[in-house]
């Protein structure tokens, strides 16, 4: 049990839908998928409400707002000169007491000294710009509350990238209407990790799921460090159509010591195994599946492989949210008016699959 | 390729099988390549017919193909006059069986459709009530067929022949059964054919729905969501599973340690319990051990109720698994669960208005497809079981009567010569002079038979001449997995891997041995695991399917025996190899994978 007072903060098995506002929606995913019963990391959220707080209680929300409203959306400079000052007032001020109190809290009861993952959770995720969600940071294996407390009040900051003010500036969402949750969020101590897309990204078959997998944290796949291994799973038959075994030549994986995440080569014996056993594959592929279903349309699912856990119990969904680049498109138009009843059986019978499948 | 040069020989150029010389003289005219005729045979594609013929004929044996053939062509071509197929056409050539669909010229096409829509459409409109009325028809005739009964004539004719004036005497009667037994047969074959094709076409119909919406599912999904779970193809099977639990159950699995099953049965009359098993074994036998371990289209077909021996063998090896704690039965209500989620997933995953059409199209083909299944049991199994059996007594009365030395010589006769000993057999016993028969058929059943061996040694040629651009014929498809794919796999044996490839039949990858098997007589030979290897499968193996690791077929398409069987059985198989029973040796380490549908050689 995470220990969180409900205010500040919130377990993820505390969180649900309704509670988008106040964890954002990284957060709000991770909460979903805890309380379906999805294997997750354990973790806490702190809520906006602490990033209100800290706004509130130093007087913060003022100076951002003076610092913005000097700011020539036009120039990028301006831009970010403003954008720097804030983040360095929002990092450089203490956390409000309570919030700092909750959030030690929380950490304690997950085991001092725990490594976690801390990330931003901004409630503005949803936005449609895909890129603007990636913006916020994200800090690995994390260890110590001192350290926690500060990667938080980085998350903080990072609301205030350059380029996420710019964003702002430029499509014109009021700073004030964005706020920032952070989730912390026990590590993984990945073997493999990867992501998943419940269709085939290349055709949009909704019949397929694609995997792509690779050695160590899911980081390398996600910024194409890595050519991943990829797998095609039929999904209804949950059968594994396809695989490409790729080169997989640098992991990244934490390094408790240093508190932080290394890159090192893969060992030659490692790079052409197959990062995931096809026990494995099917796995993954059923998690993706189970999280399309929960949240009706096709989901982008980022996983792990826990090497501290035991198999059949090690594979961890670290993230789901919708697919969206074939889900926007419209669906192409079938144009065949269908062929039913006695004339679908001449139809079929006159022009076959055979001489089709040959166009 | 060279525009003169052919892909497959032409059948005027095929070599006769050394020792099989005079082979045309088994089968009659129309069956023959004729010289007079080259130029249009040379000119047309044939693809053996090794799925359903696939060793040589014995001369009567032809009465099967001659009726197949003929009830699939009347129906294509004069009762519903399907739009683009009339028959298949055919030829023997070194005993094997050519066919060639023959294509409805396409300017004839569109006026049939009116007149198809109209028949075709009656018989789907009304599935149900034809189907209960073809059992009835088909049972009055097995019926019929059950009744014959080949004795021979009288030293003297009853005397109330004369008191009566009768005025007739015994040779009608033999006539008249010979008679009827060839026209039963014909009209069972007849019966076969009737709804056959408007199943496959509704089959096909929901296939290429399917795959248009998702160009990418598996044949075998579409298969299961079609395919039924109770199907009477699978009776014969489950009767013997059932039989095993209640041995098991009652007690009586010692008794079956013995080894005749004359002897198993009569202990079980003694035990305690035994006098009920054999109640149920009795029922059991009729009808579902009209079973062949062939496929029913030849007189060496060994049907279960003529050989105890062969279920007698299953069943031990049920109550062995039942002994073992093995669940034996087919889990048939996870299997239509299991049918119902693939079909609520993949329609889930159209719009509203496909979905509208998937249940249509599935409705239809499901109304269908039982009779594809079943009447396999009805016709092949059940019918052409009591043919041969009656046949086989009027063999074995003609070898009394010293036409011939063996009870099955008679098979080496065509059925029109068998009519004429049946002459020789009545003349001579009218007139009172020994059979002239008895002098000719020895030695010419023996030349015959030398031929027959020269011939079965030989494996048949796939294909002769050019394939069309594009195989179109739906049946073709649908029946012999004959599409353009599979022919350009014929030619090309290997993959650039040196794997087998055939068509993706059950899902699954699977390492283990083979067991190479050409005839169901060396079935007992498999062990558990083992991958089977066979040219062709047939229903009644299915015991063996519960202790195999795969199934890999030389012939046969996505609805083909073996891949029902194995989706069923949750089994990789992989059909349509082509030649895979002759490249791979029993003992052979071999990777078997359903999804791919290749079949690698690890050693």
């Amino acid at each position: 049990m995470i220990a969180t007072d409900g205010t500040y903060t919130l377990a993820f098995d505390q969180i649900g839908k309704h509670d988008l506002a106040r964890v954002g929606g990284k957060c709000a995913s991770l909460g979903e998928m805890t309380q379906a019963g999805v294997a997750v990391p354990p973790g806490f959220a702190v809520t906006t409400d602490g990033y209100l707080a800290m706004l509130e209680e130093s007087g913060l929300r003022a100076e951002i707002e003076r610092h913005l409203a000097r700011v020539d959306p036009d120039d990028i400079d301006s831009i970010d000169r403003a954008a720097q000052a804030i983040r360095i007032r929002i990092r450089g001020h203490r956390m409000p007491e309570g919030v700092e109190a909750a959030t030690r809290a929380a950490y304690a009861s997950m085991g001092e000294g725990t490594p976690v993952a801390v990330r931003s959770s901004a409630t503005a995720e949803d936005l449609p710009d895909a890129s603007f969600a990636g913006q916020q940071d994200t800090y690995l294996w994390v260890k110590g509350a001192d350290a926690v407390v500060e990667k938080v009040r980085d998350c903080w900051a990072s609301l205030f990238a350059t380029r996420a003010v710019a964003y702002r500036e430029k499509n014109k969402i009021p700073h004030v209407d964005v706020n920032m949750s952070v989730g912390v969020q026990k590590m993984v101590n990945a073997r493999a990790a990867g992501v998943a897309m419940t269709l085939d990204p290349g055709t949009g078959d909704r019949t397929r799921i694609v995997i792509d997998a690779s050695w160590g944290l899911g980081e390398m796949v996600v910024s194409g460090v890595v050519t991943p291994d990829n797998f095609s799973v039929e999904k209804v038959l949950m059968e594994i159509i396809d695989r490409k075994i790729s080169d997989k030549h640098v992991e990244l994986i934490g390094d408790a010591g240093r508190g932080e995440t290394v890159e090192r080569e893969v060992e030659a014996a490692r790079r052409q195994t197959p990062s995931l056993t096809d026990a494995q594959v099917i796995a993954v592929a059923q998690l993706a599946k189970r999280l399309e279903r929960q949240n009706g349309c096709p989901q982008d699912v980022e996983w792990a492989i826990d090497a501290d856990l035991p198999e059949g119990q090690n594979l961890l969904a670290l993230q789901s949210r919708p697919e969206t680049i074939w889900s926007q498109k419209k669906k192409a138009a079938p144009g065949n008016a269908y062929a039913t009843g006695m004339m679908g059986i001449v139809s079929t019978l006159t022009n076959p699959l055979a001489a089709k499948k040959k166009t | 390729m060279d525009a003169m040069k052919s892909m497959f020989p032409s059948a005027f150029e095929v070599p006769t099988p050394k020792g099989a010389e005079g082979w045309q003289d088994l089968y009659p005219y129309y069956t023959h390549f004729l010289p007079q005729r080259r130029q249009q045979d040379d000119a047309t594609f044939w693809f053996c017919n090794s799925q359903h013929w696939p060793t040589p004929f014995r001369p009567f044996d032809t009465v099967m193909l001659d009726f197949a053939i003929k009830g699939l062509g009347q129906y294509n071509t004069r009762h519903l006059l399907v739009p683009p197929a009339n028959g298949v056409d055919y030829r023997i050539l070194n005993g094997y069986v050519y066919f060639s669909p023959v294509a409805v010229p396409g300017e004839q096409i569109e006026g049939r459709v009116p007149h198809f829509m109209e028949r075709a459409g009656h018989y789907f409109m009304n599935w149900g009530d034809l189907y209960a009325n073809w059992k009835d028809k088909v049972l009055a005739k097995i019926r019929e067929l059950d009744a014959l009964n080949f004795t021979a004539l009288p030293e003297v004719e009853a005397l109330e022949v004369v008191t009566g004036g009768v005025g007739l005497d015994s040779t009608n009667q033999l006539f008249d059964q010979y008679d009827k037994a060839i026209e039963l047969a014909y009209k069972i074959w007849q019966h076969h054919f009737e709804f056959l094709n408007l199943g496959y076409a509704a089959y096909l119909d929901f296939f290429g729905f399917m795959k248009g919406q998702f160009p990418q599912i598996p044949d075998q999904a579409i298969a299961k969501m079609v395919q039924g779970v109770d199907s009477e193809l699978f009776r014969p099977d489950d009767e013997i599973k059932k039989l095993a639990k209640l041995a098991v159950a009652s007690g009586l699995s010692p008794v079956f340690e013995g080894d005749s099953v004359e002897v198993i049965l009569a202990t079980l009359a003694t035990k305690p319990g035994g006098k009920e098993w054999l109640a149920q074994w009795e029922a059991a036998k009729d009808p579902w051990f009209n079973f062949t371990s062939g496929n029913g289209f030849y007189s060496t077909d060994k049907y279960w109720i003529d050989h105890l021996d062969i279920p007698m063998g299953y069943l031990k090896d049920y109550i062995k698994r039942v002994e073992e704690g093995d669940e034996i039965m087919r889990p048939t209500a996870k299997l239509l669960a299991e049918r119902d989620r693939i079909t609520a997933e993949y329609r889930e995953m159209m719009d509203d208005e496909a979905q509208a059409v998937f249940d249509g199209k599935l409705g239809l083909a499901r109304t269908v497809f039982p009779y594809v299944e079943d009447h396999n049991f009805y016709i092949e199994h059940w019918a052409l079981g009591v043919f041969w059996r009656k046949m086989r007594q009027l063999s074995k009365l003609l070898k009394d009567q010293g036409f011939w030395e063996n009870d099955d010589d008679m098979f080496f006769l065509n059925r029109n010569e068998v009519r004429d000993v049946l002459w020789d057999y009545s003349a001579g016993w009218a007139i009172g002079v020994p059979y002239r028969g008895t002098a000719v058929w020895p030695e010419e059943i023996a030349r015959r038979r030398r031929i027959y061996e020269a011939l079965a040694a030989e494996s048949p040629l796939p294909a002769l001449n050019n394939p069309p651009e594009v195989i179109t014929e739906p049946f073709t498809i649908m029946l012999w997995g004959i599409t353009s794919d599979a022919v350009e796999r014929w030619v090309k044996s290997d993959g650039d891997d040196g794997a087998l490839r055939g068509m993706a039949g059950s899902p699954g990858v699977v390492e283990g041995v083979a067991r190479v098997l050409r005839s169901p007589d060396q079935l007992s030979e498999l062990q558990k695991g083992e991958i089977l290897v066979t040219p062709v499968t047939a229903p009644s193996w299915a015991p063996v399917f519960g202790k195999i690791g795969a199934a890999v077929t030389d012939i046969g398409g996505m609805m083909s025996h073996a891949a029902i069987v194995c989706r069923e059985y949750g089994l990789p198989a992989v059909t349509g190899t082509g030649n895979a029973s002759s490249r791979i040796k029993t003992g052979m380490r071999l990777r078997v994978d359903g999804n791919a549908g290749t079949v690698t050689i690890l050693d």
